[in-house]
């Protein structure tokens, strides 16, 4: 390994920037903390002060002592290990929180004090979403991204400290998030609750997100950008249009944590879900794909089935799911060519979803004997499986009789879930499965019994909430719309929850069970990185590992 | 401005939306089979099991 000295030595002036950012972002907290007179603005202009002071520290020892150096030679993997902490870190609050909120809707006075306002179903219900999409999910796109995007250029990242950036930034975000939801601060956009000061940091940080990407792709040395990267640019890309025109919004005062949209009315409606299904469409499933793309060949050692088929893949997954948005406002006061427009875009995504998860599937072609040995192929290509069900049952609510019977039921939480923990869920693990041995430098996992139980845990506890849902979903929406000879409504509403109080039950066991399989995940990954490492440094230039030994 | 009605604007919308979805499409297919790109396509299904250990900096 040849270290190049005289380019490393180099003045680190992009952490000089972020240094003097860091600072002129402290000074601007305190003041805004100090002359607000909004008490939920101060809090969270604490939090703003704790982290850039402690950045500030971190970066000072930093400087001083040398660090912040970016030798060309090597890939930047610090910031991906602490993704992938972070990622695991996040995966077991958010999915905790779910577990949580599904208990208070099978029991209502669990977990409720009325003195802990916090607690209530309201405030933790988007601490459990945001957790799960943004958190784990967020943080499982940021390090995989940048572990994928180096490999595939064959280029270190670019930015030098700037993905350090990128990645404690977005920390920060969730945290705000996070603390922002249990204090109340909050717009009451699904998915996009973080009001409009949260909204900004989060756009700094993405904009440094989409430069550091499109900086390793600028200085590539493989000719062409790998289909993995357009996935994931097309999700850092469109997550920035999204986030921005969605949270366009006046705040009440400069110094207030409160906010009003831009946009009310039919129009406010069409721009959330214009956003809210596109956050699925980029954030849950164009960034995954991206992940599937480079960790199923990779673990199987079996080359993508069609690269063709993968391009075709992409440009028409991007161009059609940025118009299915209307089908959550069917039978509302938008227009119902507007509706049926989304409804047509729904169904004709069935291709693109079918033709990615048909071309992930059969990657697998000739190695599907792994599947019987490999706790952790078996768990991709059952996120593949998930991926496709989960496609094909979309669409078919997106049809407006259908959804006129599965709309506002627990059918729509069930399909959201068969793809948050089946699709993205799994596909994350395996992910991480991977990751952990090959950024540590172990041989293999610490145990694949482990993994094994997490699998089958894990999957067994979908089924479980799927299938409860299915039934509850169904029932609820049967039990809405049943009259009387006489033309009532037969049923109360209240009738109607207590009605699902054992599907209910038997949801919160299927998340406790997807939760028990994260906790065996994160103590196996634990127990991989603290194993010896398969060979020491100097060791560089021997045999390479079994490990790497794929053609 | 008479003429601008709200079905003059449709149907050029559906219309140029038809043509541009099936042109991008089209497009799309097109590059996909490209008997030119198929080499480096077969390469590029291949490129995550090429491991490097470390970056490329010559070259």
């Amino acid at each position: 390994m040849t270290t190049q000295s005289a380019q490393t030595d180099a003045a680190p002036l992009n952490a000089v920037l972020l240094y003097a950012l860091t600072g002129l972002l402290a000074f601007g907290a305190l003041m805004a903390t100090a002359f607000s007179d909004d008490r939920l603005f101060r809090f969270h202009g604490w939090i703003f002060i704790a982290a850039f002071v402690t950045a500030l520290s971190a970066m000072t020892v930093g400087l001083s002592s040398g660090r912040f150096r970016s030798p060309q030679d090597q890939y930047a993997d610090g910031v991906v290990r602490a993704g992938v902490i972070a990622t695991m870190f996040w995966a077991i609050a958010g999915l905790l929180a779910g577990v949580v909120i599904a208990a208070q809707l099978s029991w209502p006075t669990i977990f409720y004090f009325p003195e802990a306002g916090w607690l209530n179903f309201g405030r933790l219900r988007p601490l459990h979403t945001s957790g799960v999409i943004f958190a784990f999910g967020g943080n499982a796109l940021i390090a995989t991204s940048f572990y994928v995007v180096q490999r595939t250029c064959r280029a270190r990242l670019a930015g030098g400290a700037w993905p350090w950036f990128v990645f404690w930034g977005y920390q920060l975000f969730i945290v705000l998030a996070a603390t922002g939801y249990l204090a109340g601060i909050t717009q009451s956009r699904e998915y996009a609750e973080p009001e409009w000061y949260v909204d900004l940091w989060l756009t700094v940080v993405w904009v440094a997100y989409l430069l550091v990407f499109l900086g390793t792709i600028w200085k590539r040395k493989e000719p062409h950008i790998y289909v993995a990267n357009w996935f994931y640019l097309a999700f850092i890309v469109t997550i920035a249009l999204l986030h921005v025109v969605n949270n366009l919004a006046m705040p009440v005062g400069l110094l207030n944590s409160h906010s009003y949209s831009l946009f009310a009315g039919v129009q406010d409606a069409l721009i959330q879900w214009w956003y809210g299904h596109n956050a699925v469409g980029f954030f849950l499933t164009a960034g995954f794909l991206a992940m599937m793309y480079y960790f199923v060949p990779k673990r199987a050692e079996r080359p993508v089935y069609s690269y063709r088929l993968s391009i075709v893949h992409f440009w028409s997954l991007i161009f059609i799911y940025i118009w299915a948005g209307p089908h959550h406002l069917h039978y509302t006061a938008l227009p119902q060519w507007a509706q049926t427009l989304g409804m047509t875009f729904s169904i004709m995504l069935w291709m693109p979803s079918w033709g990615g998860m048909i071309n992930g599937l059969m990657t697998l072609s000739g190695a599907w004997d792994k599947l019987r040995t490999d706790p952790v192929l078996r768990m991709m290509a059952v996120s593949i499986a998930f991926y496709g069900m989960s496609t094909f049952e979309g669409p078919l609510m997106s049809i407006r009789e259908v959804n006129a019977l599965s709309h506002y039921t627990d059918w729509t939480i069930g399909h959201v879930h068969s793809g948050a923990l089946g699709w993205v869920g799994f596909i994350s693990f395996g992910a991480l499965y991977c990751l952990v041995p090959w950024l540590w430098k172990k041989d293999r996992l610490y145990s694949n019994a482990l993994a094994e139980w997490h699998f089958w845990i894990a999957t067994l506890g979908i089924v479980l909430y799927i299938c409860a849902m299915w039934v509850s979903g169904i029932m609820e929406g049967l039990m809405w719309r049943e009259y009387t000879p006489q033309g009532f409504l037969a049923n109360s509403f209240v009738e109607t929850v207590s009605a699902k109080h054992i599907e209910n039950v038997i949801r919160t066991l299927g998340g406790l069970m997807y939760l028990s399989g994260a906790l065996i995940m994160s103590y196996n990954l634990w127990r991989t990185i603290r194993m010896p490492s398969q060979a020491p440094v100097a060791q560089a230039a021997g045999p390479a590992p079994a490990l790497v030994a794929a053609e | 401005m008479s003429g601008l009605t709200y079905e003059t604007v449709a149907q050029i919308a559906q219309q140029g939306g038809l043509i541009y979805f099936g042109a991008v499409f089209a497009g799309g297919v097109a590059y996909a089979l490209w008997p030119k790109n198929r080499e480096a396509f077969q390469r590029l299904a291949h490129l995550p099991l090429q491991d490097h250990e470390d970056p490329d900096v010559e070259a």
